[in-house]
């Protein structure tokens, strides 16, 4: 038996969106853009996903257009709207997908401000908003942190901001279907999203545009998704993204405590059982599905090792990191030590887990943790 | 649940096993054996460089992954890096400042693959650590005692390299290519598949692709940069300058920069005093030579002198000697015809003398005595 501690990398793709997607691929071969029934049995299908995806975050559907993913999103969305001169205000804790196009723009002459986190990871709204500067063209602030779970004061920086007439974008990708999201309420001008944090297919995502606001085309072709994104769409992942809304929107509630209850029970038993560990964050400031830990004096990469060896996978970082020993720039923008940051793992429960199988993981861990301590590491 | 049971370790014990996976063939193939026979073996590739342009790179990890997935073998990277530069790279360069001629691969060997990498072992719940070397054991069935032999096909021995294992070491260690050929090897690498069956011996010392080892020293040592010196016979007559003693190794003949009627060799580099003395051939030859750092195979010195043949170089034909054990863990070794080209930093090996195949015992080389 496998146990999945890392819905924070991917998560299972949910039954109910298999099904869409089989349905899809088995009998929808269309191309949108085609005028006949084929096309136009494909396109209703894609519209249907969009809506879904719309209503989960309460936007209009006009407003979402189809990516292969968040980090497209991000690249679209940054390297289209700024340019050298402007000035960009973002924080220490981003993705890679946002931090990587900032640095090449910051080469070609845009002027970045990065915020520091706490040491709880998050940062605050008003020193968000403090950094901006007259020729400051976007505020650029992750919703919820991929590797800590941290929460950004989002909405309350987007209205700020908004009040300044300064364009605000979220990567809210570890966020979406795992807490709730109103862009009615929240002055936010563009979101980016994926399909496989919330049960759906990798390859799909959405960068939702707000109103009447215009990003350059990031892909050229065929015009689709309003002249943004030339392609074919990939109608099966976007269906199967839409359906995995849909079941977000009806469990949010359920799902957000559902997590905790796990979560806290994760956290409990390592507390209890192996001891000698440390939550890096603040529990009421962040996602409830993400723990993450520093097991006190071993390296992670072997924890990591061993207890996949034992059937639980879990992370020590980010997913896109393995392979690199550098220790996590999010742990140590929160004042971090770099040997604390080796010795972190980050847990992250989802679909699929009840509470046997965290009493087994901890299990695991308690038997694993004195193990690897008792090296000397790498 | 105070401690869990580890399912797959209970199945599996005496069976779990590490592989040292270089993603060169002969690991490859050791791997591979291992799975045949059964065990459930783990592929481990030991990232030992930072960098990624040199042999312990992304490319070599990545066709290790290659391999493990054809195998259907688990493949985790294990991280060094840092320890590998602290423990080998730099006592690389302070020997070499110091007139020795090191062998980092053996340093390497007996920390990183056998004490580092049995360690992460055990952690996994497996006993053994295997490696693609050349070399034989044999375990006693009552005593469990390991002893250690050169590989089948001599050619490719490299028992050489394993002479400082502990007895702790060689009883968890398993060498599956140590009864094959190299085309045997290539042989099965071809049967199974793999893609490494074709990747070309390396031959280098992997943190030193190009062989420039002086530069790798200037790059560690800037300091060594500035070092000068002279070249003198063995009358003490100066024959030229040099831009330090890092640059020489003992028995080298190219790169002298001096002209002379007579073939010329370093015979002894004074690291204190910058002076490098060159002369005949002749001037190598041995008769006796001292080492440190005795790892006896069986745990113990010998009680007695101890006739045996001695290697004293990777590519030596070992010469008959009887070594006799000193205090303080040193040995001094009587070649019964002087032995040519004795290198401070080199290891001295002694096999047994009525085969030449087992290995004895080794030792560093503190000097050889012409």
């Amino acid at each position: 038996m496998r146990i999945y501690l890392d819905h924070n990398a991917t998560t299972p793709v949910r039954p109910e969106v298999v099904g869409a997607m089989a349905d899809v691929l088995g009998a929808i071969h269309g191309n949108p853009s085609s005028v006949y029934e084929e096309g136009q049995a494909a396109r209703a299908r894609l519209e249907e996903g969009r809506a879904q995806v719309a209503s989960l975050l309460a936007a209009t559907p006009g407003d979402v257009r189809f990516t292969s993913g968040a980090t497209e999103a991000n690249n679209t969305l940054l390297l289209g709207l700024l340019s050298p001169g402007d000035h960009v205000v973002t924080t220490a804790i981003e993705h890679p997908s946002v931090t990587a196009p900032l640095e090449v723009l910051e080469a070609r002459g845009v002027e970045v401000t990065r915020i520091a986190p706490d040491e709880h990871g998050c940062v605050a709204a008003d020193e968000v908003i403090g950094g901006i500067r007259p020729e400051t063209k976007l505020v650029s602030v992750i919703w919820a942190n991929n590797e800590t779970g941290a929460l950004q004061p989002v909405e309350a920086i987007a209205a700020e901001a908004a009040a300044r007439g300064i364009l605000v974008h979220s990567d809210a990708t570890q966020a979406v279907g795992k807490l709730a999201i109103d862009l009615s309420r929240v002055p936010l001008d563009f979101l980016s999203t994926s399909a496989h944090k919330l049960g759906g297919p990798k390859g799909a995502g959405a960068l939702v545009v707000r109103g009447d606001r215009d990003v350059p085309a990031y892909l050229l072709g065929g015009g689709q998704e309003k002249g943004q994104r030339g392609g074919t769409e990939n109608v099966a992942g976007l269906v199967g993204f839409g359906v995995a809304c849909a079941l977000a929107e009806a469990e949010l509630e359920v799902r957000v405590e559902r997590y905790a209850a796990l979560r806290d029970r994760l956290w409990q038993g390592l507390q209890d059982k192996v001891g000698r560990v440390r939550w890096n964050g603040d529990p009421a400031r962040a996602l409830t599905n993400t723990l993450n830990v520093e097991f006190e004096g071993l390296a992670g990469e072997v924890l990591v090792q061993a207890l996949d060896l034992e059937g639980v996978a879990v992370s020590a970082g980010a997913a896109c990191h393995s392979g690199s020993i550098d220790p996590s720039k999010v742990l140590t923008a929160m004042g971090r030590t770099p040997e604390q940051a080796r010795a972190s793992l980050r847990l992250s429960v989802g679909h699929g887990l009840d509470e046997a199988a965290i009493d087994h993981a901890v299990g695991l861990f308690t038997t694993l943790v004195p193990r690897v301590r008792a090296t000397e590491g790498a | 649940m105070t401690s869990a049971s580890l399912e797959s370790e209970a199945s599996a014990r005496g069976g779990r096993v590490v592989v040292a996976m270089s993603g060169g063939v002969d690991s490859s193939v050791a791997a591979a054996m291992l799975v045949e026979e059964g065990a459930d073996a783990i592929g481990v590739t030991m990232k030992l460089s930072e960098s990624e342009s040199r042999c312990c790179s992304l490319e070599d990890a990545e066709d290790a992954r290659r391999v493990a997935e054809r195998l259907g073998i688990k493949f985790y990277v294990a991280n060094y890096a840092e320890a590998f530069g602290r423990e080998v790279i730099e006592a690389f360069a302070d020997d070499y400042l110091a007139a020795r001629t090191p062998i980092p691969c053996i340093a390497c060997n007996k920390s990183f693959k056998f004490d580092h990498l049995l360690e992460r072992a055990r952690v996994f719940g497996a006993d053994r650590v295997a490696t693609g070397h050349f070399a034989r054991l044999e375990h006693d069935p009552v005593t469990g005692a390991a002893r250690l032999f050169r590989g089948r096909y001599r050619q490719k021995d490299q028992s050489y390299f394993l002479f400082p294992l502990t007895q702790e070491q060689l009883r968890a260690a398993s060498f599956p290519v140590g009864q094959l050929t190299k085309g045997e090897v290539r042989d099965r690498a071809r049967a199974l598949g793999l893609g490494t069956a074709e990747k070309p011996e390396s031959q280098e010392i992997c943190f030193v692709p190009d062989g420039d080892y002086a530069k790798v020293v200037e790059r560690l040592r800037p300091e060594a940069t500035r070092l000068r010196g002279e070249i003198v016979d063995e009358t003490g007559r100066v024959l030229g300058e040099h831009r330090g003693v890092h640059h020489f190794t003992v028995g080298q003949r190219h790169g002298l920069g001096i002209s002379s009627d007579r073939r010329l060799y370093v015979l002894r580099i004074d690291p204190r005093e910058q002076k490098v003395v060159v002369g005949g051939v002749e001037g190598l030859d041995c008769p006796r030579a001292e080492v440190d750092r005795v790892n006896w195979i069986t745990g113990s010195a010998p009680g007695a002198p101890l006739r045996v043949r001695v290697q004293v170089r990777h590519r030596h034909e070992a010469a008959r000697a009887t070594v006799t054990p000193l205090s303080e863990g040193r040995a001094s070794i009587a070649f019964e015809e002087p032995v040519r080209t004795v290198a401070p930093g080199q290891a001295a090996v002694f096999y047994d003398e009525a085969s030449n195949e087992e290995v004895i015992g080794g030792g560093w080389l503190v000097r050889g005595d012409a």
